[in-house]
């Protein structure tokens, strides 16, 4: 087995009397792309720069290439970050910003510009070399903190946040390149967001942190298919979420009881414990055809969401269970019907926490 | 009604703006005197007070030692206000807020007040009277001024410009001198300034400061002492020319914003 590339042991930190990270450990591995994904507050952009050398953690440590780095400062280490606000030097030119880096290591200035030339290319913006950082749009300047950071080769680079200023189509549009771009340089990226869209489509990897702790790691599609815990499976993607109790266990079967009615599902958890059920929008069924009836529910909202209709249906058996549903966009369903609500027992997600 | 308004405000600017420019233009157009009095009528125009001044050894070597002095002692007040500046925005300091209090107070403290406290610290020192000892006495009423301009324009927005720079493998130093100071120049050249024109202008200081060789200001109040003459005149334009000339740098740097 390889070493990680990135291994951050039992890292916690404060800020005064604040706790913003509680004890996380993470391994990244070379050539991956990972997404740290939580709300504000969550600890993560702290830990991107515990990783940047910005902040020391106040315990544990980050090993990068097998080397300890926990107080290395910022310019000895392998890593190079895209900042939120891109931080170009306003007084370059975008050749020079480019170049930074290089001329730092005492690279000869030919040698400089022609990476920096190179960098830019990789990046779609070879024609803006001369430029300065104020003649370009969002985007380019994304696009030149991207080349800037990536020319000197980084074992890791860390992007904090870097679509957060871009609309939304553009940022859509940023979101692919950065994908492209990482798989033709190999290098290992470490993203942070709060956006879960984004978090699916780019990561390799996808790290769910809430409230300083990791919630969940793992692959996007398993983190959403199958969400560790509640944080997770509401934070990516919705769910609607039946609270309960198991009430019977045998035969890796058990029985929870929820507002919903008795649910089956296959499970090995003691009677009594509390658990919740977790259901994706599109795995709930509007109508009898599911496996598992969950009652009658009263249509709260009908979103036309263009390819798809978005249905809030709150339960009759209790006002304060609301189902998610999606519905196709041919789909009748009005405000105010009542309608049958089911889903399969294999569609639904055990959540123990 | 209303045109007696405007007339009664128009009149009141050109009595504001007179009062103001009357002395600096009655001060040039008699330094243009052909006669040896600098009082009416007006005998010129005649440029032979300005060559008396420009042949004037004393008045040209003040000249020279004032622009020295100014030069210098802005130099070094911009380079110090720069550094505290700097230090101020991006260190937390125990006592910050008192701290900075401290060093913006000599702006507050008259300029005797100031030169007396240096001529009897210098005394006491031994440092003599000189023109040394004057530009301390502007970097001291100087420094105060550059760093309340540098401070102010400061951001938080450089800081992460800052941050990118040691991230990709600059050394501090390095930091410092080829993004903040780049960064800052605008702030900077009008702390430069303004430092030059304070200094330039500066009487009381350079007057109590100096013995044999001193400044233009100090030159100048020799030279009043035996009377008005229209050389007077002819130094004080030259003077008020240089101010001028600073003033408009100052603003240009400061004030004319690059787009962003």
């Amino acid at each position: 087995m390889t070493a990680p590339l990135v291994d951050i042991r039992a890292v916690s930190h404060r800020f005064g009397q604040q706790t913003v990270l509680k004890n996380v450990s993470l391994q990244i591995e070379p050539g991956s792309y990972t997404i740290l994904l939580g709300p504000s507050g969550s600890g993560k952009t702290t830990l991107l720069s515990i990783l940047g050398g910005f902040v020391s953690p106040s315990q544990g440590m980050v090993f990068i290439r097998g080397e300890d780095c926990t107080s290395v400062p910022p310019a000895k280490r392998p890593t190079t970050t895209v900042f939120q606000d891109y931080a170009l030097f306003p007084h370059m030119s975008v050749g020079a910003n480019v170049g930074f880096g290089l001329r730092m290591q005492g690279v000869d200035a030919a040698t400089r510009a022609a990476k920096a030339r190179e960098a830019l290319a990789l990046v779609g913006l070879a024609s803006a070399f001369d430029k300065k950082p104020h003649q370009l749009s969002g985007g380019q300047r994304q696009r030149v903190a991207l080349a800037r950071a990536l020319v000197i080769e980084p074992a890791v680079l860390l992007l904090d946040e870097p679509l957060g200023a871009l609309d939304l189509k553009l940022r859509r549009q940023m979101q692919d390149e950065l994908k492209a771009i990482q798989k033709r340089v190999g290098t290992a990226f470490i993203h942070v967001t709060h956006d879960q869209e984004e978090a699916m489509a780019l990561a390799d990897h996808c790290v769910v942190m809430n409230d300083g702790r990791i919630e969940d790691e793992g692959p996007p599609e398993r983190v959403y298919a199958r969400p560790a815990t509640r944080f997770s499976a509401t934070f990516m993607g919705e769910s609607t979420i039946l609270q309960g109790n198991v009430t019977e266990a045998k035969n890796g079967t058990i029985s929870v009881a929820t507002p919903a009615g008795a649910i089956m599902l296959p499970g090995t958890l003691q009677p009594g414990a509390k658990v919740a059920l977790a259901i994706r929008p599109e795995h709930l069924v509007l109508g009898a055809a599911g496996g598992v009836a969950l009652g009658r529910a009263e249509v709260s909202d009908v979103v036309f969401q263009g390819s798809f209709k978005r249905v809030l249906a709150i339960s009759a058996k209790d006002p304060a269970l609301h189902f998610i549903a999606k519905a196709p966009a041919s789909a009748t369903v009005q405000t105010g019907d009542t309608v049958a609500v089911s889903c399969n027992a294999d569609d639904i997600i055990l959540l123990t926490d | 009604m209303r045109a007696l308004v405007r007339i009664a405000s128009w009149l009141y600017a050109l009595v504001v703006y007179g009062i103001i420019f009357l002395p600096v233009i009655v001060l040039v157009l008699f330094s243009l005197q052909a006669t040896s009095f600098p009082i009416p009528p007006f005998t010129g125009p005649s440029l032979r007070w300005y060559d008396a001044v420009l042949s004037d050894t004393r008045l040209t070597s003040a000249l020279v030692n004032s622009l020295l002095v100014a030069v210098l002692s802005s130099l070094a007040a911009v380079t110090l206000g720069f550094l505290s500046a700097w230090g101020f925005a991006r260190f937390t300091l125990p006592g910050s807020a008192l701290l900075r209090g401290l060093i913006t107070l000599p702006l507050t403290v008259s300029y005797l007040i100031i030169g007396m406290g240096l001529l009897v610290l210098f005394n006491w020192a031994g440092v003599p009277k000189s023109l040394l000892a004057a530009g301390i006495g502007h970097v001291v009423i100087n420094l105060p001024l550059c760093f309340a301009i540098i401070y102010s324009q400061m951001g938080d927005h450089q800081i992460n410009i800052e941050r990118a720079a040691r991230d990709l493998g600059a050394p501090e130093w390095k930091v410092l001198l080829l993004i903040t100071v780049p960064v800052m120049a605008p702030a900077i050249f009008a702390g430069f300034f303004l430092s030059m024109t304070f200094s330039w202008d500066e009487f009381v200081i350079s007057f109590l400061l100096t013995r044999f060789d001193t400044t233009l200001p100090v030159e100048i109040w020799n030279l009043l002492r035996s009377g008005l003459n229209p050389k007077t005149n002819a130094i004080g334009s030259l003077v008020f020319a240089v101010s001028i000339v600073l003033v408009v740098l100052f603003e240009l740097t400061l004030l004319r914003r690059k787009p962003a």
